[in-house]
């Protein structure tokens, strides 16, 4: 870093300052608690939380069976649990089904298995087209499903947020929970990606 | 209310544009932001409805105009506002900018939902239309289903309803329902034929598809 680059502040980031200095002074906000929220999303809740579960899911079948039973309780076996996390809905991916999770209200999402979500999964093109046109989106994700499976596009308009179980790739039956955990990407599941061997 | 939050189905917004290597927060007052909305909300604010609610009162302009976290700000200065937690005038001298919402979080309640049963009114399977409502208060109906044709895939149990809880107009919980839609029922004879959609719909939305419904059956004497 050479220190002569200044990034000025955006119009948004002075208004927030503004803000949070205004919030403090009336005992509103504590500025500590939330360096901590920032820290807790920024280096512990994220997408390798849904990694875990999904790799668990495919080498353990009770814990499977308990995951699509009941997903809040059986995350809550690894200590994943919190805000926009009270009731979590597993969907599994089949040869005959695939699975596609959106908001088109606003932008639910599990934060505590997937962490906040990205930016695209909040824009206005995910949020306007994932019902409408979800193959053309899974296309520009380099996805194309078969007219002969069924793509079903979950839209959480009420408490329920969704973590999808993508298929376990071909030629990882040797591999052990932690190798399958490094391949499951956060799009697979969200459902726009597939997960690949290597 | 019918506004430009309820996006299902809209076109006109381009590509989805997917970035790699994606930062949690791009900047660091988007981390601010998620950390005050999370830590007022809480203690101050009544229920996430009522946040919800806010974000779909900016003006409709404002909201495809700005970012996720913009919203965010410009909704937990409304309701900050509102609840006489700081002025506007405040908000205004200390360069917060706020801007007024397009309606007051009360323009519109929900219309007083009836004591209802426990028991819920529909089952698995039964033939259902989502009703063609258009409040101008909260509603977690996007227009897309309205008047649509859907079947009960699973009930949730009972959950507070947002229409009248964003509103402080009491929690009226009631059943919560996973509804299939097909697609060709929301989007017409080109969509593909095996293709579905799950959405959840609180009972308040759904009345018997008369013409084919199990329920309206059992109703009969």
């Amino acid at each position: 870093m050479s220190g002569s680059h200044v990034t000025v502040p955006t119009g948004a980031a002075l208004r927030v300052k503004a803000l949070e200095t205004l919030l403090e002074q009336k005992g509103l906000v504590d500025s500590a608690a939330l360096d901590a929220i920032v820290d807790t999303y920024e280096t512990k809740v994220g997408p390798r939380n849904g990694a875990r579960i999904v790799a668990k899911a495919w080498t353990d079948p009770t814990f499977r069976k308990r995951l699509l039973e009941d997903a809040t309780a059986a995350v809550a076996e690894l200590g994943y649990g919190g805000p926009e996390g009270g009731h979590l809905v597993a969907v599994e991916n089949t040869p005959q089904v695939h699975n596609l999770v959106v908001c088109t209200l606003c932008s639910c999402y599990p934060w505590p298995v997937l962490g906040l979500p990205p930016v695209w999964y909040k824009s206005f093109a995910y949020r306007s087209r994932a019902v409408r046109d979800p193959r053309g989106v899974l296309k520009e994700f380099g996805v194309e499903v078969p007219f002969n499976v069924e793509v079903r596009v979950w839209d959480s308009s009420a408490e329920q947020r969704y973590l999808v179980i993508p298929q376990r790739p071909k030629g990882t039956e040797g591999m052990s929970e932690e190798q399958l955990t490094d391949l499951v990407t956060r799009d697979s599941m969200i459902g726009v990606g597939l997960v690949k061997a290597s | 209310m019918n506004g430009v939050h309820d996006m299902g189905g809209m076109d006109g917004f381009g590509p989805v544009i997917a970035e790699n290597n994606e930062p949690v927060f791009h900047e660091a007052w988007e981390g601010r932001m998620h950390a005050m909305v999370s830590q007022v909300a809480g203690r101050h604010f009544r229920n996430i409805d009522e946040f919800r609610h806010a974000i779909e009162r900016i003006p409709a302009p404002l909201y495809l105009a700005s970012s996720y976290y913009e919203r965010w700000l410009n909704a937990m200065m409304t309701l900050l506002v509102e609840k006489g937690k700081v002025t506007r005038e405040e908000l205004v001298a200390c360069g917060a900018a706020p801007v007024d919402p397009a309606q007051p979080a009360n323009h519109h309640a929900a219309p007083p939902a009836k004591l209802r049963p426990r028991k819920p009114r529909f089952r698995e399977g039964d033939r259902i239309v989502a009703r063609n409502l258009n409040p101008t208060g909260h509603t977690r109906l996007p227009r897309y289903v309205r008047g649509k044709r859907g079947i009960i895939e699973h009930d949730w149990g009972e959950y507070v309803f947002a229409d009248s809880n964003a509103h402080n107009a009491g929690k009226h919980a009631q059943h919560v329902y996973s509804v299939r839609f097909d697609a060709r029922e929301l989007w017409g004879p080109e969509a593909p034929r095996k293709d579905t959609m799950r959405i959840d719909l609180w009972e308040d939305y759904l009345e018997p598809d008369h013409a084919r419904s199990k329920a309206s059956k059992r109703k009969k004497p």
